[in-house]
């Protein structure tokens, strides 16, 4: 289970900050993200069009979440598939088991999904003697080294390739101690060689889901690797897991999001696997699981509906706005403390685990807007930060000192008078201060701020006395 | 029950009931007509385009293609495609009658098994229901004729494909299908699986750069079959 740091946010990024091998890992990979989804978006002319039609698809469909779902539900069991309906993490961890015990399972291979990391599927398991066997490579990866994902799309995002080559030698201890990586590719050859194993072994196969479709009851999968469908293929099992707001009408409605996600995740024109399920195995079919269970989550989704953060269930999990966030770029996933980091984890994680632990991340943001302007279906992202902060600070939960801060602010700035002589007296002060020169190095009391930049000394008087001045001349 | 629960609390937020008969239908209505939004410009071109866009696509995404002119010239291809990357002559096929039927005793050396794949074979070769232009992407509905395994176990996968089977849109793929396949459980359409598949597999997991061949196979070569006059190059 991912243990909850958000409330240490502060320490957590001062550290990030000054890890040298995070920093050089996320050096490497953000422009990487930046310029390919660019090139993508350029590549497709009515990119901007798609992302109003993206937006008004969700929006259609969680106004009519109930229908959409009853729906979905009815069409599943059509097809032979059983859905299993969980409120809580609770339920959801306990029907997972439940059908993996009914199984018989001892191993289980597991697709990337991070709605799994958020209920704690592994931890559940492993304590009632299942394996789970992450198979993406980079979840693979961070369970070997017993860490959780960074980033929503590439699990590894923090890892240098030296870090990889280490964990390998440490954990494929069956493997000649003099091999050598000469190449990236020589790391995921021998991963793939690992998995393949377990893929043949494991009993019971879980998924996450992308997307769920009404009118033929599928869930679907986007991937690269393809260890997303030998997961749900060999074994006898398959359990797609699922938030309720993966919910879309139709396949044409699904076609249109998914022009969407690859170029706004990893800047492909489409992934290489785009795979919908429905059902188990048909009469006379040679493969594929004989057994197909959707576990259907809540998990506080539900409260959303009718509140300001309502469209914070548009989301489609592409990781743009944090792939083009500079708090992010910084910092890492880490930081943010639990499953869900960026901008989208700042305007979800409070909403999830509760504002008064993850109630001061929608300060981790610069408010530049990037993230909105990127994001594919156009969650007001910044907008939903702010709603936050609103009721950080309703609740009483910001340091005292922000407090009586903002409390002095809005006196001043609310008393026009006030406000234009406190500017003048502060514009003449610095005036003062610097003597002369353009910028400070420090200044008292606000030594926290001039530590990373000089402070410029305002030139001219206050912006009320050049509009004075300006008003004369015209 | 927790599904009574969540609907409820679905439409508690949204400050209504259940929804009256009337916009029932309206939704049920909604997905009947299952409304197509916008499709790119990229593959509403002439039919030749199409197949030309199609192939160049599967490159763009590591992808190989031959184009022959004949149900016929498929063994010739798949058995020159083998030798060329220095694979055994040797592979695993789906039991389609389209690709039982072509003359692979024309190429004696060609060693073949008609089933699903398992985790030693090297080489499959699968039957493409259709191909999307768009994107380069091949549509693979999992049936007892293509098994789904084909797509995944082996690390070479060549897919037959008619040049009449490409559509511009994945939407004209998704209406083919709806046409021409009922589900012997559902009544429906779905089969149990239909792949989408763009190119052989890969990983950017290690430093965010592009490796081939991560679970799936590392080569995918598409064996395009001129079927239609209509999409002749000019």
């Amino acid at each position: 289970m991912v243990q909850i740091t958000s409330p240490n946010f502060k320490e957590n990024a001062a550290r990030a900050i000054g890890d040298a091998g995070l920093q050089k890992a996320l050096g490497k990979a953000k422009g990487a993200f930046l310029q390919r989804r660019g090139d993508a978006v350029a590549r497709l002319p009515e990119f901007e069009q798609l992302r109003e039609i993206g937006r008004d698809i969700k929006n259609h469909t969680l106004a009519h979440l109930d229908f959409y779902l009853e729906t979905y539900a009815a069409n599943v069991e059509a097809a032979g598939g059983k859905v299993h309906w969980c409120s809580t993490a609770e339920e959801a961890r306990a029907a997972v088991l439940e059908i993996c015990r009914k199984a018989g399972a001892k191993t289980v291979t597991k697709g990337k999904s991070m709605i799994s990391e958020e209920l704690g599927i592994n931890d559940h398991l492993e304590a009632h003697g299942i394996e789970p066997v992450e198979t993406d490579l980079g979840e693979y990866i961070i369970q070997l080294r017993r860490e959780h994902p960074s980033h929503i799309i590439a699990p590894a995002f923090h890892l240098n390739r030296e870090d990889w080559e280490k964990s390998f030698r440490e954990m494929h201890t069956d493997l000649p101690k003099d091999r050598v990586f000469s190449e990236r590719r020589d790391i995921l050859t021998e991963a793939r060689t690992k998995l393949r194993h377990r893929f043949l072994a494991a009993d019971v196969g879980i998924t996450g889901a992308n997307f769920l479709i009404a009118e033929s009851g599928s869930s679907v999968i986007v991937t690269n690797e393809g260890n997303g469908d030998l997961t749900q293929t060999l074994p006898r099992v398959h359990i797609a897991l699922a938030s309720i707001e993966k919910m879309v009408p139709t396949l044409n409605d699904a076609c249109a999001l998914l022009r969407l996600l690859a170029r706004s995740a990893t800047g492909q024109d489409f992934s290489v696997y785009t795979t919908f399920s429905t059902g188990g195995r048909r009469p006379g079919d040679l493969d594929g699981p004989e057994e197909y269970h959707v576990v259907l989550i809540d998990n506080g989704r539900s409260n959303m509906f009718g509140t300001e953060f309502q469209e914070m269930l548009r989301c489609i999990r592409c990781a743009a706005c944090m792939n083009h966030c500079p708090v992010y770029g910084v910092t890492g996933g880490h930081a943010y403390g639990w499953v869900y980091p960026g901008p989208m984890g700042s305007v979800l994680t409070p909403t999830l685990i509760g504002v008064d632990k993850a109630g001061h991340l929608p300060n981790a943001s610069t408010f530049c807007g990037r993230c909105e302007s990127v994001c594919p279906v156009k969650i007001p992202l910044p907008k939903m930060m702010r709603h936050w902060r609103e009721r950080e600070f309703e609740r009483h939960l910001s340091p005292v000192a922000t407090r009586r801060n903002l409390g002095l602010w809005a006196y001043v700035a609310q008393r026009p008078a006030l406000y234009r002589m406190a500017t003048k007296l502060a514009v003449s002060a610095l005036g003062l201060v610097a003597q002369g020169k353009g910028a400070l190095r420090s200044l008292p009391l606000a030594s926290g701020w001039t530590q990373g930049r000089d402070l410029p000394v305002p030139e001219g008087g206050t912006f009320m006395d050049r509009y004075a001045k300006t008003k004369r001349g015209a | 029950m927790s599904k009574e629960a969540i609907l409820n609390a679905i439409r508690r937020g949204l400050k209504r009931g259940p929804l009256p008969a009337d916009q029932r239908a309206m939704l049920e209505a909604r997905m009947m007509a299952r409304p197509r939004h916008l499709i790119p410009a990229r593959s509403r071109v002439p039919r030749p385009d199409q197949i030309k866009l199609f192939i160049a696509n599967v490159e763009k995404e590591f992808g190989s293609v031959t184009r022959v002119a004949d149900m016929r010239d498929v063994p010739g291809a798949v058995a020159e495609y083998l030798s060329q990357q220095n694979l055994a002559p040797r592979f695993v096929m789906a039991p389609h009658p389209e690709l039982q039927a072509m003359p692979w005793s024309d190429r004696a050396m060609l060693e073949f098994e008609t089933r699903r794949a398992e985790a030693s074979d090297l080489v499959s070769v699968q039957h493409g229901y259709a191909g999307i232009a768009e994107t380069g992407t091949l549509m693979l509905p999992s049936d007892p004729a293509r098994p789904t395994t084909l797509n995944l176990l082996a690390e070479t996968e060549i897919v037959v494909l008619r040049a009449s089977r490409i559509t511009g849109p994945y939407e004209d793929a998704w209406d083919m299908l709806r046409t021409e396949r009922q589900d012997p459980v559902s009544g429906g359409f779905m089969p149990r699986n239909v792949m989408l598949v763009t190119g052989p597999s890969r990983s950017a997991d290690i430093e965010q750069t592009l490796e081939l061949g991560a679970h799936g196979p590392r080569r995918l070569h598409v064996i395009v079959v001129d079927d239609d006059p209509a999409a002749l190059p000019g």
